[in-house]
Parts: structure tokens; C-alpha cells; sequence
């Protein structure tokens, strides 16, 4: 994002790691890296926060090690749970990074953008296929009482298996705004946002997101309300009307 | 010759402004054509450059005694009976004759209700009055405008936060887009009501007292709620807490409970004032870096009353620079409500073929920024 910048801010066991760290992306929290974690044969996520040096110090140690540990738990519950998702290999909230597991493979974006750009060879049935693996892991993510909060197309990799690429798994990734919240509001509310950002990223597969929200439906018990709950939050977005 | 007279009335400040834009800049369909060969970015822009004159820019405040807010209805009063006094200052210190004016341009909301009917009831008899067409504007368009203007910010992400709005706003396919805002109330609202807590003087601003008491905190930061939702932000539950900080405090002070201390430290105002404006600012700071990654923008601008606190220019300048880009701010004259944003924003409307007719010149409370076309910007 910012290449002007100079030196990025690296944590104490990485400044002297083995294998070179490549830059995969920088957001306004934190910066998303690819290098090893304890051995060369263990690839890894690195996800670092860098001090924001215009925040009081106490204020931003605090918020870092809230949201570390935030994200940590909420991949650990995951994980505990029998949702996939990257596992935490280790983590400093001093510091302000943690390690995760590498997850190779393409996100749902560039999977479908690729469907796209092969003239959609593959069929709306391949398609459908996929987006169906889609709502079944929000579900499942849902069912355990972990909500997202920034789920998008980019947020979701379709896991290598073996060369066929894009018939694995799909992992959600980017836990960062993640909450354990098991309100029926808040999870429509994560559906929604995932519905906003499919129409925006995908326009001219928007008409089959319904097929998400079919595999959601058969997912975990609770699942029919938190749809019936989604038309609610369609209907008043996230518009407020502006008072003075 | 392009001249407006703006009124401005939504809050507790009366303003009056007269603004020409030299006709060497018509806006028209055509500058963006022009913006697609080698010119620079910021001459791409139609009359919105800086060679607008501001003929005369014209305040009056109405300030509540400490303790207290404006109240509606005091402070509609209070422009009744200033506008008339202001029009004729604003129209002899800008040396022009009334034929010279092209439009009446008025805040039509947001804002209080009273206040904003107030000086909409002045600008449509200055219609009729001088046979000039009215021009209503949205309040928080004349901010952007008038900061981009003065800035020559080309095309920033916006911070626009005052006593009524808290917004995160960018520019997109002629319209000012809300990328974030306040849940419930606006920052200037939360230092306003925390400052009538602490009872500190409402002159100039109660914000402005605020910042020059936390100049002589900062030994400690204590320990408020911090509401960042994706882009979002609340701070009613903040306010709640610092109230909680205050009242404890004056207990302390009355010996009803024990002096409150950290480590050695008596803690004042200062302290109280201090974290409030650390927690709030770095809240404001955090959902513009979130737009700025979003769009991939680099400027930001910030217009609005509390735009004015230097502590907020400086985090917001630190964050920018961070990320390779700059913070465009104005000082107290067009920070603050002016009627000098409301004539230029008006004037680029009506550039453009705008009009309110008389019948639809009634103002809202409600009005979001991104109802207004801006079809003056490519």
C-alpha cells in the first residue's frame, strides 16, 4: 500500500528469520507476510500490527493485544470445533503478530473471476457447486457461535487438493474483525455484508448467491432464522437517516 | 459576474458570506476531458479551484452559559436577530452593488430545526426581495467543497466531524459516499455534553476549552471504552463513562469519597479532558485509515468544527504520512459553520442549472450527503 514508507516494522524473531519475508498485502491494521515459522519446512501467514505511533502508547498496547487475542481465540475455537480455518502456529501480543498456517490455494474471488475468463466453461452447475461449499462453511462458522465480520469473497480460499484447482475445501481466512457472538442479529448482519460484498466483487454472478444462502439454510439448526432475520437487515441496510 | 451570498444557520453560528468565482474557470463537461491529457490532477478540477475570492466571510455565534447547551429556540432568536445586521455588513464590507449577487444560497439541513427555518425564512425574503433565485445547500457538501477549495485537496477521503455529524466520506461517481459514520451521537456532541459536565466555558467552544485543558494532562491515560465497528464508531457509551470519571472526580474533591488517585498521581480535569481526546481522536483516525486502505486513497481532508483541534490534525498527519500520503486542514474561519461554504458550494449548483423553487425551499433535519448530485466533479 505504501511504498514510500521505508523499512517496514518487523518483530523481534523475524528480523533474523531463514527465509526472506514476502509482502502479500497491507491494510490499514495490519500487513500480511509469507515466510517460515520455527523450521524452513513450516510455511507460514505471518499477519504483524505495527505500532501506530500517533495513538497514546497504552491505548495502542492495548488495542493490539485485544485484537490478537481476539482473532487467536476465534481460530482456535475454530479449530477446536471442526471448522477450517488457518492454525495458530504462535503469537506475541507485545510484539503484535501471529503466525498462522500457510493455506495454499486461491480465494473464491479469483477462482470465480477465473470461471469468468474461461468463457464459464466449466457450467453454472460447477459454479453453484462452489458457492454451495460457501454457505455450508459460513454456516458451520455460524453454528458455532463465531461471526465473521468482514466476510467477502477475498476472505474465503479454495484449499489446494492435489492439482485440481478449485475443487478443495473452502477456508475462511482474515479473522481480524471476528467476534463470538451467537446473537441471531449479528450473524444476519455477517451474511449481509457477504451479500454486499459478492453483488459488488461479482455483478454478473450476484443472481447466484441465492444458492449460498440455500446451503446456509440446510446448515445448523438455527440457520431459517438468521435468514429470516437477513430480509430485516435488507431492508434497513445500514442507513441511518442523518439528524443535524 | 458569478457572486452568491450564503447563509448559514444549522447549529448555534450565523453566518454570512459572499463569494465570486472568476468566470476564467467556467465548469463545464468539458474540463474532464481535458483532466485525460498531461494537465495536473488539481487543474482538472472545474471552478472548485483556489482562485475563488471570498469577498467577506461573516460570523456571529450564540454562546449558552457554562453548564448549558443552546437550546433550539434561543438560538433561532438569536439569528432573527442578527441576520439582517450581518447581510448588510457582509454586502457593504464586500463593496458590491445587489445586482451584482446571482443566487441566495441557504443551508437546507442538516441541523436543527428551528435555527435552519430561522435564516431559510431570511434567504427566501432576500429572493423575493432582490428577484434572485434561491440556492439550497447541504450543510456537509459546503464543508467538503469549501475544504477542498481551500486545501486544493484533489480528491481526498474526508473527515468531516462536528457537534451534529461524524462521517467518513469519498468521493465516487458523482456523489459523496459515507464509508463510515457515527452510530449514535457526533464527536462534537460527545466533548459539547462532556464539557457541560465539567463545566467549563462554552466561549469560543467548548471543544476548543477542552483541548487546552489536555495540553496540561498527559501524565496518565485512563481507561474509556473504545467503539470502532469496521468503519463505524459510537460514542455514547464513552460519554457514559467519562461522565461516570467526572462525577467521581467532584466526590473526591467534596470528600464524599476518596481522593482519586493513580500511583501518586491526584487526577484532575486535565487527565479526564487528556484521555477523552486521545480515545476519540484515535477512533476518528482509525476508520479514515480503514477508507484510505479501502479506496486507496491518500489525502484526507478534515472539515468541521472539531477539525479545528490540533491534536486530531496532528494524529490524522502522522497516520497519512505513514502511509506515503498528506492531511488537508483549515483553520478556525472555514472549519467552523460559515457562510462563506454555503455560497460556494451554492455557486457550483448553480453553475450548473441548480435552483430551489420557493415551494421547495422548506429545510430538513435530515439530509445525508449523499442525496446531493455533484455533478460539477468528473
Amino acid at each position: 500500500m505504501s511504498p514510500d514508507s521505508g523499512t517496514p516494522y518487523l518483530p523481534a524473531p523475524f528480523t533474523t528469520s531463514p527465509t526472506p519475508l514476502t509482502l502479500i498485502t497491507r491494510g490499514a491494521e495490519a500487513a500480511l507476510y509469507k515466510t517460515t515459522f520455527l523450521t524452513p519446512h513450516q510455511p507460514c501467514a505471518l499477519k504483524i500490527r505495527p505500532p501506530k505511533p500517533w495513538r497514546h502508547p497504552t491505548l495502542d498496547a492495548r488495542l493490539t493485544r485485544q485484537r490478537i487475542l481476539a482473532e487467536a481465540r476465534a481460530l482456535v475455537k475454530c479449530g477446536r470445533e471442526g471448522v477450517r480455518v488457518p492454525q495458530v502456529l504462535g503469537m506475541s501480543w507485545e510484539e503484535g503478530w501471529v503466525a498462522l498456517e500457510w493455506i495454499a490455494g486461491r480465494t473464491v474471488k479469483d477462482v470465480i473471476w477465473g470461471w469468468r475468463a474461461e468463457g464459464a466453461e466449466k457450467g453454472d452447475a460447477w459454479l453453484r457447486g462452489l458457492l454451495g461449499k460457501v454457505g455450508r462453511a459460513v454456516g458451520l462458522l455460524h453454528s458455532i457461535g463465531v461471526v465473521h465480520g468482514d466476510l467477502t469473497s477475498s476472505n474465503m480460499i479454495v484449499e489446494e487438493q492435489g492439482s485440481t484447482a478449485g475443487e478443495g475445501e473452502i477456508v475462511l481466512i482474515d479473522f481480524g474483525l471476528a467476534t463470538q457472538a451467537v446473537q441471531e442479529e449479528d450473524r444476519a448482519v455477517d451474511l449481509y455484508v457477504l451479500e454486499r460484498a459478492f453483488g459488488s466483487t461479482h455483478p454478473r454472478e450476484e443472481a447466484l448467491f441465492g444458492v449460498v444462502l440455500e446451503a446456509y439454510a440446510g446448515s445448523y439448526k438455527g440457520a431459517k432464522a438468521t435468514l429470516k432475520r437477513l430480509e430485516d437487515v435488507r431492508m434497513r441496510g445500514r442507513k441511518k437517516s442523518m439528524i443535524g | 459576474m458569478p457572486i452568491a451570498l450564503g447563509l448559514e444557520g444549522s447549529a448555534n453560528k450565523l453566518g454570512v458570506g459572499i463569494i465570486f468565482h472568476p468566470p476564467s474557470t467556467p465548469p463545464s463537461p468539458h474540463d474532464s476531458a481535458h483532466s485525460d491529457d498531461e494537465v495536473p490532477k488539481s487543474q482538472s478540477k472545474p471552478s472548485a479551484s483556489s482562485q475563488v475570492q471570498i469577498l467577506c466571510n461573516l460570523r456571529h455565534t450564540f454562546v449558552s452559559p457554562p453548564g448549558t447547551g443552546f437550546l433550539p429556540k434561543d438560538t433561532a432568536a438569536h439569528h432573527r436577530r442578527w441576520v439582517v445586521r450581518l447581510v448588510k455588513q457582509a454586502i457593504k464590507q464586500s463593496k458590491i452593488q445587489i445586482e451584482d449577487i446571482d443566487c441566495i444560497c441557504f443551508t437546507q439541513g442538516p441541523g436543527m430545526g428551528a435555527p435552519l427555518s430561522a435564516v431559510a425564512i431570511a434567504a427566501r425574503m432576500l429572493s423575493q426581495l432582490w428577484d434572485k433565485p434561491l440556492v439550497g445547500v447541504n450543510h456537509c457538501v459546503g464543508h467538503i467543497e469549501m475544504g477542498r477549495t481551500i486545501t486544493g485537496a484533489d480528491n481526498p477521503v474526508v473527515l468531516y466531524v462536528s457537534g451534529g455529524n461524524t462521517q467518513v466520506i469519498a468521493y465516487s461517481a458523482q456523489r459523496y459516499r459515507i464509508f463510515g459514520e457515527a452510530l449514535d451521537i457526533a464527536v462534537g456532541n460527545c466533548l459539547d455534553r462532556f464539557a457541560r459536565v465539567i463545566n467549563i466555558s462554552n466561549d469560543p467552544a467548548p471543544g476548543y476549552n477542552i483541548e487546552q485543558l489536555a495540553k496540561k494532562g498527559g501524565d496518565v491515560l485512563l481507561d474509556l471504552p473504545y467503539a470502532v465497528k469496521g468503519m463505524d464508531v459510537s460514542f455514547s457509551g464513552i460519554l457514559a463513562r467519562a461522565e461516570e470519571m467526572a462525577r467521581r472526580l467532584h466526590a473526591g474533591r467534596k470528600g464524599e469519597q476518596d481522593l482519586w488517585k493513580e500511583g501518586d498521581k491526584v487526577i484532575g480535569e486535565e487527565d479526564l479532558c487528556f484521555t477523552l481526546q486521545e480515545t476519540l481522536y484515535a477512533m476518528l483516525v482509525e476508520i479514515t485509515e480503514r477508507a484510505m486502505a479501502h479506496v486507496g486513497a491518500r489525502q484526507v481532508l478534515i472539515v468541521g468544527g472539531v477539525g479545528c483541534n490540533e491534536r486530531l490534525q496532528q494524529m490524522m498527519g502522522m497516520m497519512a504520512a505513514d502511509r506515503g500520503g498528506s492531511v488537508f486542514a483549515t483553520d478556525e474561519r472555514f472549519c467552523i459553520d460559515n457562510g462563506i461554504m454555503i455560497a460556494h458550494a451554492g455557486l457550483l449548483q448553480h453553475s450548473m442549472g441548480f435552483r430551489t423553487k420557493l415551494e421547495e425551499s422548506s429545510c430538513t433535519q435530515r439530509f445525508r450527503t449523499d442525496e446531493v448530485l455533484i455533478n460539477w466533479r468528473d
